[in-house]
């Protein structure tokens, strides 16, 4: 079974709880990420996600399976949504099953904030405003001025 | 009466974002400081290499007539403007800066045909915001006073000081003629061009996601490239689409894996760089 994917339709979480039932798990716990209506001041509107799939599968599943290893549990699985989404809608779920309920909340969390630093997704915020950007692109970004601009006033040849 | 005209290659920068001297950097087989003075020299009545008072006796600049900056003097371009006025007071100066590896002959020599001697100075515009390109100029000798005044108020951007002054501006002949170069990736990107790279051009297939690929406008391509490198390429696909983004704040990936930015590229190969991602 894979243990991460990317969909491209909305998740059914019960549909996918069912993939990790097992009888050797006495805990089961799940994280989802949803659409909120803000961010860093904005009013949201919508997302849209996109990924470098081929990586993004790979990278994503040595991440579950180093979880899986690291914390001793027995079934987890990620799926995360590309395409448009809308608010409320849910953009990744995290499913982990153990046999005891402390190694599957670990695990969860370590899936999720992995997901989120490591896998190729990026998201693209739609405001109210009418503007959109890029999350964690838009302001490391120079300006294209500061390359020819004053570079030759400030360098002695 | 119009000033005779000298030549004045600016070589006493610190290089510091390049991290070596990049007057001596090379494009097939000749220094920057080489080519720029076989250019101005042809064009010119004198022409002499600006350097600060410790580069004097260094091997590269010490073959060259030299005009040493003052010592204690304001720093960068300025010093080295103001240290030849002084020398030669009678001249206008045609000022250059050593690292513009795209500038040619058909350029140089237009500055210097359209140059007005009524005006303080003639330049051409930067293709990239406009204004005056300050360091490949025609100062005229009356600029003398304006730096000397210029400088007297605690300022030393040569470019403040043309777009405050009578500067007459001109396009520039080809979009590239005046870029400079400053750093590794530069470097890289104007080697590729200058066709002295060190492997043959090969076919390689890019994808691109997210802020890049709106900003290069498509999804994926094949670039026929002498790039050695993934950074040589993004310097090279940098500059073809002006990515906002720089290497610091990217992975990449060759053939679906993550991948040094300095590993070799082969024919074939596909490659991809990541911006900062954002799942969840």
């Amino acid at each position: 079974m894979s243990r991460f994917r990317f969909s491209h339709t909305p998740l059914d979480p019960a549909a996918l709880r069912a993939e990790l039932v097992d009888t050797h798990c006495g805990g089961f716990t799940a994280f989802e990420g949803w659409v909120r209506d803000h961010n860093e001041g904005q009013q949201v509107t919508h997302l849209e996600y996109e990924a470098f799939e081929a990586l993004g599968v790979r990278e994503g599943e040595q991440i579950v399976a180093d979880a899986c290893q690291r914390f001793g549990v027995t079934q987890a699985l990620c799926v995360h949504r590309l395409g448009d989404l809308q608010l409320r809608e849910s953009a990744v779920w995290v499913g982990v099953a153990a046999a005891h309920r402390d190694e599957a909340f670990k695990a969860c969390r370590y899936i999720i904030d992995e997901v989120k630093h490591r896998v190729p997704i990026w998201k693209k915020e739609h405001y109210v405003s009418g503007d959109s950007g890029w999350v964690n692109c838009e302001r490391c970004a120079t300006h294209a001025q500061d390359h020819a601009g004053h570079d030759h006033g400030h360098s002695h040849g | 009466m119009t000033a005779p005209l000298y030549g004045l290659v600016l070589a006493g920068g610190h290089s510091k974002r390049m991290g070596q001297d990049k007057a001596a950097l090379e494009y097939s087989g000749r220094s920057q400081l080489e080519r720029a003075f076989g250019l101005l020299e042809k064009l010119v009545t004198r022409t002499f290499v600006s350097v600060r008072p410790d580069q004097a006796q260094d091997p590269l600049r010490a073959r060259f007539p030299q005009i040493v900056d003052m010592p204690g003097d304001t720093e960068g371009p300025a010093a080295g403007i103001r240290a030849a006025q002084l020398a030669h007071p009678a001249a206008a100066w045609l000022v250059l800066a050593c690292d513009l590896p795209y500038l040619d002959m058909a350029t140089l020599q237009q500055l210097i045909a359209r140059r007005d001697p009524a005006r303080l100075a003639t330049a051409f515009r930067s293709s990239h915001d406009g204004l005056p390109e300050p360091l490949c100029a025609i100062y005229e000798p009356a600029a003398a006073d304006t730096l000397q005044e210029f400088l007297a108020t605690g300022r030393n951007c040569p470019r403040k000081l043309l777009i405050n002054s009578d500067t007459l501006l001109l396009d520039q002949p080809t979009h590239k003629a005046l870029d400079n170069v400053n750093t590794p990736q530069e470097l890289a990107a104007a080697r590729a061009d200058a066709g002295s790279g060190t492997g043959a051009s090969r076919e390689l297939r890019v994808q691109y996601f997210a802020l890049l690929r709106e900003q290069a406008g498509r999804r994926d391509e094949t670039v026929a490239t002498r790039a050695a490198t993934p950074r040589e390429l993004y310097a090279e696909l940098a500059g073809r689409y002006r990515f906002t983004l720089t290497p610091e704040h990217l992975k990449v990936a060759v053939n679906a894996e993550f991948s040094d930015w300095s590993r070799p590229l082969n024919a074939g190969d596909s490659v991809v760089f990541i911006p900062p991602v954002a799942g969840g």
